[in-house]
């Protein structure tokens, strides 16, 4: 396991638990957290037994974007851009393109990158007391790390303008109704809800979960004929999987089926 | 068949797969493996039971270049005398359709293999260019003419000048690939495409690309003239006289490959 500096990371039965650990600044981004986080996404992907990803944060906060007070490498002035494409787009980048599924547990505050980085999961359970905010615009930038594109996939253009332009808090049962969270649950029940649906996730058909992930990113920028298209191959490729062959016997031979994730 | 030391060749009915095998250096082209290349698919040309052929590399490369530790020390009298792109040209006299499966890499040399290819099938995963200029030199296996027929001139100019690399994506978008499929079928959509090739009757798939290729490298007068007379060769063969019989008497004609 790699050495992190800023995060703690647990396997435990399949379930890999990325925790940002920088409580004293609400898990706010600074240069070595999206490193520790790219490098953990990197591990996720090549260690086999890991089946499932959760992202969360220790203490109040789940995380609360680019830490204003960390001074970029080499001084000067910090380039946005060079931010965003040397290190947040590739950590966004590197989730979705992960072929297992990430939950977020959205333990406290979500601001800007933390937003994005929480749209970004595959699976969004959030405590009651927790909230999202586009928070890029309080200080007069815009929202980056996918948060356009996840705004706007999720809750259409114009609920997607209004939470962007203005920047106001998102709580909980708010994000629900907006559909961009899959579940709210009482913040001293987040952990163990967290648990039960990482733990049915890692139980799972892990490659048809990877595929799952590609056809929905490609839904969501293609027509319903390529679409079509695209299923064909997906589904061939399911159709390939151990998991697929031995579910089948399982379902004929009437008992319930387990998911080896090959 | 053959022992080729860097490439895998294999048959299935009429269509030859042939697989870069130098999984190591991403599929370098050096001078060893082009050699065996350019026999293998010369043997395969004179094949009757081969009616297409696919060139391949593996997942993470279809060819990543030229084997540059050849040519680091070389003077230029040398690589005149080496000429080790004329060999290539041989490739270009291929009669029998060449499919590329595309997947990962194909850089440099392995771009300009690439689009020595009739038709392209990419993954996702292609990452296409010609960075030469990021190592001192520029294209020299026909990356200038072929990229700037494929992409135009904008494109082509811009990979070459920058070394750029463009996704599997980008490719067909700009025209230099014809499909891009999940990694998990790039080489099985290109065998099918084969597949459909070598169902249609051999003779007149030999003088339909043959037509193609002219337009490269002719005027429009005379690439007219050189398909028409391709057009009246074909009523020389039986194939044809098979084919419209089978589309007037509504069945499915049998090819001879005569």
């Amino acid at each position: 396991m790699a050495d992190y500096q800023t995060i703690v990371t647990s396997l435990s039965e399949g379930v890999f638990t990325i925790t940002l650990n920088r409580p004293e600044v609400y898990n706010a981004f600074n240069e070595q957290l999206t490193t520790d986080l790219l490098e953990a996404f990197k591990e996720a992907a090549k260690n086999e037994t890991i089946r499932v990803v959760i992202v969360t944060g220790a203490g109040r906060a789940f995380c609360s974007g680019q830490d204003l007070k960390d001074a970029p490498t080499g001084g000067g002035k910090r380039s946005l851009r060079d931010s965003l494409e040397r290190r947040y787009n590739p950590l966004i980048r590197a989730i979705r393109k992960l072929p297992k599924p990430v939950i977020a547990s959205v333990n406290g505050v979500a601001a800007g990158a933390g937003a994005s980085l929480a749209l970004a999961c595959d699976y969004r359970i959030m405590a009651d007391n927790a909230k999202l905010i586009e928070v890029f615009v309080r200080i007069g930038l815009v929202p980056d790390s996918g948060s356009s594109w996840f705004l706007v996939k999720n809750c259409g253009v114009a609920k997607a303008f209004e939470l962007a332009a203005t920047g106001d808090d998102i709580p909980a049962e708010k994000a629900l109704e907006l559909s961009l969270t899959n579940q709210v649950v009482p913040a001293a029940d987040l952990e163990s809800e967290t648990l039960k649906i990482a733990q049915k996730f890692a139980n799972g058909p892990t490659k048809a979960y990877g595929y799952i992930k590609r056809m929905m990113d490609r839904a969501a920028a293609i027509s319903l004929d390529e679409a079509l298209d695209f299923e064909v191959y997906m589904q061939e490729a399911a159709g390939r999987t151990e998991d697929y062959t031995n579910a089948v016997e399982a379902f004929r031979e009437k008992r319930k089926p387990e998911y080896s994730g090959r | 068949m053959s022992d080729y030391k860097n490439l895998i060749l294999s048959r299935e009915g009429f269509v030859a797969t042939v697989a870069l095998n130098r999984p190591k250096v991403l599929n370098a082209l050096n001078l060893e493996l082009m050699t065996e290349l350019v026999d293998c698919l010369e043997a395969l040309d004179q094949n009757a039971g081969v009616r297409a052929i696919v060139l391949t590399g593996n997942e993470r490369a279809f060819a990543a270049g030229a084997d540059i530790k050849e040519m680091a020390d070389a003077t230029a009298v040398e690589m005149l005398y080496r000429d080790q792109f004329a060999r290539w040209d041989r490739i270009r006299k291929i009669k029998t359709p060449i499919i590329a499966a595309v997947s990962g890499f194909a850089l440099g040399g392995g771009c300009e293999l690439m689009m020595h290819c009739d038709i392209i099938i990419a993954s996702e995963t292609a990452r296409i260019g010609q960075p030469e200029i990021l190592i001192g030199v520029m294209p020299g296996a026909g990356g200038t003419q072929r990229l700037t027929r494929a992409v135009g001139k904008g494109l082509a100019m811009e990979m070459v000048l920058t070394g750029r690399q463009i996704t599997g994506e980008e490719a067909m978008k700009a025209g230099l690939v014809n499909k891009v499929v999940p990694v998990e079928f790039y080489l099985e959509e290109a065998q099918r495409l084969a597949r459909t090739i070598a169902e249609q009757p051999p003779v007149a798939v030999r003088l339909a690309k043959e037509a193609v290729l002219k337009s490269f490298d002719t005027t429009i007068e005379m690439g007219l003239e050189y398909e028409r007379k391709n057009f009246y060769l074909l009523f020389a063969s039986e194939d044809m006289r098979e084919g419209m019989a089978a589309f007037i008497e509504k069945r499915k004609p049998e090819w001879k490959g005569k």
